[in-house]
């Protein structure tokens, strides 16, 4: 049986599945719920520094966008930081954290800018035995109006100087949570390894507006007719999310940086491929708002089986082996040639492969075949471009063959090369660094 | 005393007036707005849609059925109504299953058709309930047009003659407009008095005037509406029904399927309808289930539908087989009547014989078969009665005993179309007539605005 057992950072837990700092965290209720749906740790709801309590909207705080069945693709929300007292959220926290002493607990903090604020909150959090912090640069909405969340996230002189006060006012391990609103991920996740951070956690969630009311032209989630930017999460945001973990993996600058995996983490393969790109674990949240804190249990029986399945024995098998797998562009291998292929006792005729073919790619998919209506691949055409793969709505039904080194590829009239060879090195690149023959 | 089914004879009030409530509710009760977006969901958007070649009035169905899953429910009804002006009533009684549906590719490769019938009702009964019209007349054209029945065909060639500025009368026996959707269709297929909403929905666009008991050949001649009109479109039907040919077959008791169904339909208070205790129905067609069905539902105890081939050669799709089976009715093949048997001049007995076929004919094997029954309906079919449009002008050229016509829907005579059952070639299907009647408004306007220029 695969050990899921995680450590990251030093922080223990029975499986990497943590949740995220959100509303499911909010308090000992809920955190107590979740753990006994076997969630392996929690990042409890970001904590203020002490004073009068947080003000949320009275109106609504989500705004969502669907998929067929109303499935929720997409979750936006304009919720601050908790609204409840410090003092109660510590004496919570503490009490949950000797209930279950084998769970990982983390405090997500956010106070103000300044030496002071953060030399404060430390030590109160401290004693409370939390396993470690997690610091929220990333919240988008409402907080970053007064520098904080996101308003910190987005300068790296502010992360580094931040996480060093964090470092020399407590012994907790530090996470530094980053935002996606910013044109270069690697800046940050730089910053706040320079500051000494321990791990990065990303991604916080996305500047998003959900919808627009076209009676009232007002966009949502609406309040009293007005509507602000919220934070964009769900399974809609994971490829987003998935690539920021792999640049900040594949940075030269910041590799080996632990990485806790967020956005739109809704099952164990979610959680793997995540994994794979180089997270030491990850954290949810949409998905437990969407469904309840059972779904835990899907992604750790899921996680094992496809473990006990491959043969992977613990979590440092699969974590960041897909992370050499990412390179960039100039680096792919132009004399890789595939083309796609349609198995035609799959195929159920539907013609979306040819129309999207015909109208928007490279009019390689046959409509009629000799007057009977008929789809497949004209591989003089065929670019091998997928979209035919992606449009048709059966799986496995169309899928990209690799032309092996030596046949003809029917569009260009030549031999597939065997050679591996990039643009670096193309005849085309007026950069190339090696003239090709 | 005995109730219910077990009253001896043909009789009425069998059941409670809860239980024929219930019987004769909507077979397909509609979507609501959450099942549509479901369902609508689930439509692939195919190119060169098999669906919509199916279609006889070739609605767009992935584009109507997007449009519902878009939100636009209204869009998608001026998609269907674009192409088919009933396209709420063929929405109802279509066979999709033999139509749109079978050829779904969701049919094709899990057997679960999108159901194309059920979006299309929802989209038509959001414009109609909204009482939304799509459709402006042009200008007056000052052409007059005579349209014989309001059935299908006739009401979609008026709606069509009327949109391009003609005006037209509509002439029709019965006291209702609708033809077989008011009269030929079963009660569950069609509640609320759908067809006269419908009529009202298609008449509304103006220029139809719709004359009741005006029966051709009775109260006017052929020759008449020639003379009076630019243009005449036959959409009258079929007007008899076949013999059984079999011995006793005027006993008390034996009844056209068709009649039971139209009273049916007409009937205020279902009770005050009488059925057999035990039914036999002769035939295989829509006509034969929709009366066994509904004898059925009417209170009967045993119904058993009797035709003279096997199953694979019935017209009632195996949709409405089904809905017989389901319904308690027995379907017996191999059978053809032979003798009705009366006591005191009511029916007490139908002995049939076995059939086979012989070679390619089919023939009796000479066994026979009693079946105990107080009511025989006939349901082998209808025909054309072509002697109401004879004798007052220029015969019709007929072929297979309905009338002949071309692509465009022309008859022999020059200033005469015809479309619906009673042309030759038809399929007996409402949306075919819908079909038939539009594409002859279609060649009418033509014919009388050189090429469609008024």
């Amino acid at each position: 049986m695969a050990d899921i057992r995680n450590n990251f950072i030093g922080i223990k837990s029975p499986n990497p599945f943590w949740l995220a700092s959100a509303p499911p965290t909010d308090k000992a209720y809920n955190v107590e719920r979740a753990f006994k749906a076997g969630w392996g740790g929690v990042v409890w709801k970001t904590l203020g520094e002490e004073g009068p309590p947080v003000v949320n909207v009275n109106g609504p705080r989500y705004g969502a966008i669907w998929g067929a069945d109303r499935r929720l693709l997409g979750l936006n929300n304009i919720e601050l930081i908790t609204d409840r007292d410090l003092q109660t959220n510590l004496r919570e926290m503490k009490q949950v954290k000797m209930n279950w002493p084998d769970r990982a607990l983390i405090a997500s903090i956010m106070v103000p800018c300044v030496e002071e604020s953060w030399k404060a909150i430390l030590p109160l959090v401290e004693e409370t035995g939390a396993d470690g912090i997690e610091l929220n640069f990333g919240c988008p909405h409402g907080m970053s109006e007064r520098g904080m969340g996101s308003a910190v996230g987005q300068v790296p002189e502010y992360i580094e100087m931040v996480v060093r006060w964090c470092k020399q006012y407590t012994r907790m391990p530090v996470i530094t949570k980053l935002t996606p609103n910013i044109t270069d991920i690697r800046k940050p996740a730089r910053a706040a390894h320079a500051g000494g951070t321990d791990a990065v956690s990303l991604i916080n969630t996305i500047n998003s507006i959900t919808g627009v009311d076209l009676d009232s032209f007002a966009p949502q989630p609406t309040i009293d007719g007005k509507g602000s930017h919220g934070g964009y999460c769900g399974p809609a945001v994971k490829p987003i999310a998935m690539n920021m973990v792999a640049e900040i993996a594949r940075d030269p600058e910041t590799r080996g940086l632990p990485i806790s995996g967020i956005g739109g983490i809704t099952t164990w393969r979610d959680a793997a491929e995540f994994m794979a790109l180089g997270a030491g674990n990850v954290q949810v949240c949409t998905a437990a708002m969407t469904y309840g804190f059972k779904i835990v249990q899907e992604m750790i029986a899921g996680l094992e089986n496809w473990m006990d399945e491959k043969g992977h024995a613990s979590l440092s098998d699969i974590i960041g082996r897909a992370t050499p797998n990412v390179t960039d562009w100039q680096y792919l291998n132009l004399n890789y040639v595939a083309k796609a292929h349609i198995d035609q006792d799959a195929c159920i005729k539907c013609g979306r492969c040819h129309i999207a073919c015909e109208d928007t790619s490279h009019q390689a998919i046959t409509s009629m075949v000799d007057g009977v209506r008929h789809f497949e691949v004209i591989e003089a055409e065929c670019v091998g471009c997928n979209l035919c793969v992606n449009v048709c709505p059966v799986e496995g039904c169309i899928t990209m063959e690799p032309l092996a080194a030596g046949v003809v590829d029917q569009r260009t009239g030549k031999p597939v090369s065997p050679i591996y060879a990039n643009w670096t090195t193309h005849p085309n690149n007026p950069m190339a660094k090696v003239a090709a023959e | 005393m005995a109730t219910g089914h077990f009253i001896e004879g043909i009789a009425g009030g069998r059941l409670s007036s809860e239980q024929y409530a219930d019987n004769f509710s909507d077979l397909h009760p509609p979507l609501d707005h959450h099942e549509a977006l479901v369902e609508s969901d689930r439509c692939y958007f195919c190119y060169d849609a098999p669906c919509m070649n199916a279609c006889p009035t070739s609605i767009d169905i992935p584009l109507f059925i997007r449009q519902i899953a878009t939100g636009n429910p209204l869009g998608s009804a001026k998609t269907i109504f674009d192409q088919n002006i009933l396209g709420g009533m063929c929405a109802r009684v279509c066979p999709t299953e033999t139509l749109c549906e079978e050829v779904c590719v969701r049919e094709v490769a899990e057997g679960k058709p999108v159901q194309i019938g059920r979006l299309q009702r929802y989209a038509t009964d959001v414009a109609m309930s909204e009482g939304k019209q799509f459709y402006k007349r042009a200008e007056p054209t000052g052409k007059s047009i005579a349209v014989v029945g309001a059935g299908p065909a006739g009401l979609a060639a008026a709606h069509r003659l009327a949109r391009h500025g003609h005006e037209v009368t509509i002439l029709e026996a019965r006291p209702k407009a609708g033809g077989l959707n008011e009269y030929g269709i079963a009660a569950y297929k069609s509640v609320d008095d759908f067809a006269q909403a419908e009529v009202d929905y298609v008449t509304a666009i103006g220029g139809i005037d719709i004359q009741n008991g005006k029966a051709l050949g009775r109260d006017f001649q052929l020759a008449d509406l020639m003379r009076n009109y630019d243009a005449v479109f036959l959409g009258m039907g079929l007007g008899g029904v076949n013999a059984l040919r079999a011995e006793g077959e005027d006993a008390d008791g034996v009844a056209n399927a068709v009649e039971f169904i139209a009273e049916l339909r007409q009937a205020s208070d279902l009770s005050s309808l009488r059925v057999g205790r035990r039914v036999v129905v002769i035939g295989g067609g829509m006509t034969a289930v929709d009366a066994a069905v509904q004898s059925k539902l009417l209170g009967a105890e045993e119904v058993t539908i009797c035709y003279r081939r096997g199953q694979e050669h019935m017209n009632a799709s195996e949709f409405e087989q089904d809905l017989a089976a389901a319904n308690g009715v027995t379907i017996r093949h191999w059978l053809q009547p032979k003798r009705v048997i009366a006591e005191n001049g009511k029916v007490s007995a139908i002995e049939l014989e076995y059939t086979a076929m012989s070679g390619d004919k089919l023939a009796g094997t000479g066994e026979r078969l009693t079946l105990v029954a107080d009511q025989v309906f006939k349901a082998i079919g209808q025909s054309f009665v072509p002697a109401h449009l004879n004798g007052s002008a220029e015969a019709i050229e007929l072929e297979g005993g309905r009338i002949k016509v071309d692509a465009e829907g022309r008859t022999s005579l020059a200033k005469v179309w015809a479309g619906g059952d009673c042309i030759f070639g038809g399929d007996d299907l409402t949306v075919s007539a819908v079909a038939q009647g539009r594409d002859a408004a279609e060649s009418i306007h033509r014919a009388l605005t050189s090429n469609g220029r008024a």
